[in-house]
């Protein structure tokens, strides 16, 4: 069995509601998390994000001004200052499907949807330490590698064209360590 | 955990990069015995309960602010600031609601956002629509306590969900891409 120490981990957590970020607060600070940043619009978050380099990203989707989505973008910039690579979990009320489609393509690397569980967000948070996805870079994306499933039939206008290593099959942390006892 | 640039693999194809960099959070996982009974997600479950004493209040502030948002449309309209405010109040009470012990409240939320979302003329909807939503978030959280107020909450949410959704049919009927997610079901499991 596996446990995250979360002690050793940084958060930045971006949502413009003070009664979700004290929620998430007490949750990461119950996990066992000690440095957990908080800001309350994408722009300051952003900031944030450049300042603290912060190994874990939670944010909301809808914010004034500048919201996670936007947020997200940003960070992924490959060009940018910051870590481009920061696993983001965005937590949000929207709950439509499409809503995860598009919070995907902004480069987000796992989506919850409200409400919000202690047991929903540890599992997101241990499938970003335990199966990093590696990051695919095209003229219109740059994020975690979108696929979870593996699907040689596809032959739609998105399939990439990569010969042999079309399809990477990644064994997770845990799936090595089972296999090294 | 600073990124090391120089530890990227980069494999490039013909439309794509592939980049995977070691994973620095490999660091913070660690083995532990099967009989270890530390279980940090009940830990966090039991902060979170300790948290319930506050929810009353803070759904109240929430309830208040939209009914600000809401007074706020009375004044001055439809306006894209007033209009985003009533959204982000009610897709706040949406996504909080549940969590505060006031499902009913959320549902009728939901049902807010989805007006705001997807009427095509927000003008046009009838003003007691968007005010019988308000007015029944305001009355499920004020009466909560009371014993009878569960199964009328819920009765409440599901006729104002109805309603809202046979005008958001009829409003859309020529705009099948708002048909198409109005309709479609929630992620939220359990819905």
């Amino acid at each position: 069995m596996f446990r995250i120490d979360f002690n050793k981990l940084r958060f930045l957590v971006c949502d413009d509601n003070p009664h979700m970020r004290r929620i998430l607060r007490t949750l990461l600070h119950s996990f066992g998390a000690r440095e957990v940043y908080e800001s309350e619009d994408g722009a300051n978050a952003l900031e944030m994000y450049t300042h603290y380099v912060p190994d874990i990203v939670i944010t909301d989707w809808s914010m004034p001004i500048f919201d996670g989505l936007e947020l997200a973008q940003m960070i992924r910039q490959p060009e940018s200052k910051g870590n481009p690579y920061a696993p983001i979990i965005m937590l949000t009320g929207h709950s439509e499907k499409r809503r995860v489609t598009v919070a995907r393509d902004a480069g987000v690397t796992e989506f919850l949807a409200k409400p919000i569980s202690a047991k929903g967000l540890y599992q997101r948070i241990m499938n970003v330490v335990a199966n990093p996805r590696p990051f695919i870079k095209t003229k219109t994306y740059f994020g975690p590698d979108r696929r979870r499933n593996s699907n040689n039939t596809y032959i739609g206008p998105e399939r990439r064209v990569g010969g042999e290593v079309e399809v990477m099959q990644q064994p997770s942390l845990l799936e090595k360590a089972r296999s090294s006892i | 955990m600073a990124r090391d640039k120089r530890a990227l693999q980069i494999e490039t194809f013909v439309d794509h990069q592939l980049i995977t960099q070691p994973n620095p959070l490999r660091k913070v996982l660690r083995r532990v015995a099967e009989a270890d009974l530390e279980d940090p997600v009940a830990r966090a479950e039991m902060a979170l309960a300790g948290l319930s004493g506050e929810f009353k209040d803070w759904m109240s502030a929430e309830a208040d602010r939209l009914a600000a948002a809401h007074a706020a449309i009375l004044a001055h309209g439809f306006t894209n600031a007033t209009s985003a405010e009533l959204f982000r109040a009610a897709h706040d009470i949406k996504g909080d609601a549940i969590t505060f012990g006031y499902p009913s409240a959320g549902v009728v939320a939901e049902s807010l956002c989805r007006i705001i979302e997807h009427a095509p003329d927000l003008e046009q909807v009838p003003s007691p629509l968007i005010a019988h939503h308000v007015n029944a978030i305001q009355a499920i959280v004020a009466e909560r306590t009371k014993l009878d107020t569960i199964s009328t909450a819920g009765e409440l949410s599901r006729r104002l969900r109805g309603v809202a959704d046979d005008y958001l049919a009829h409003a859309n009927r020529d705009r099948p891409e708002h048909l198409e997610a109005i309709f479609a079901p929630s992620i939220v499991p359990g819905e």
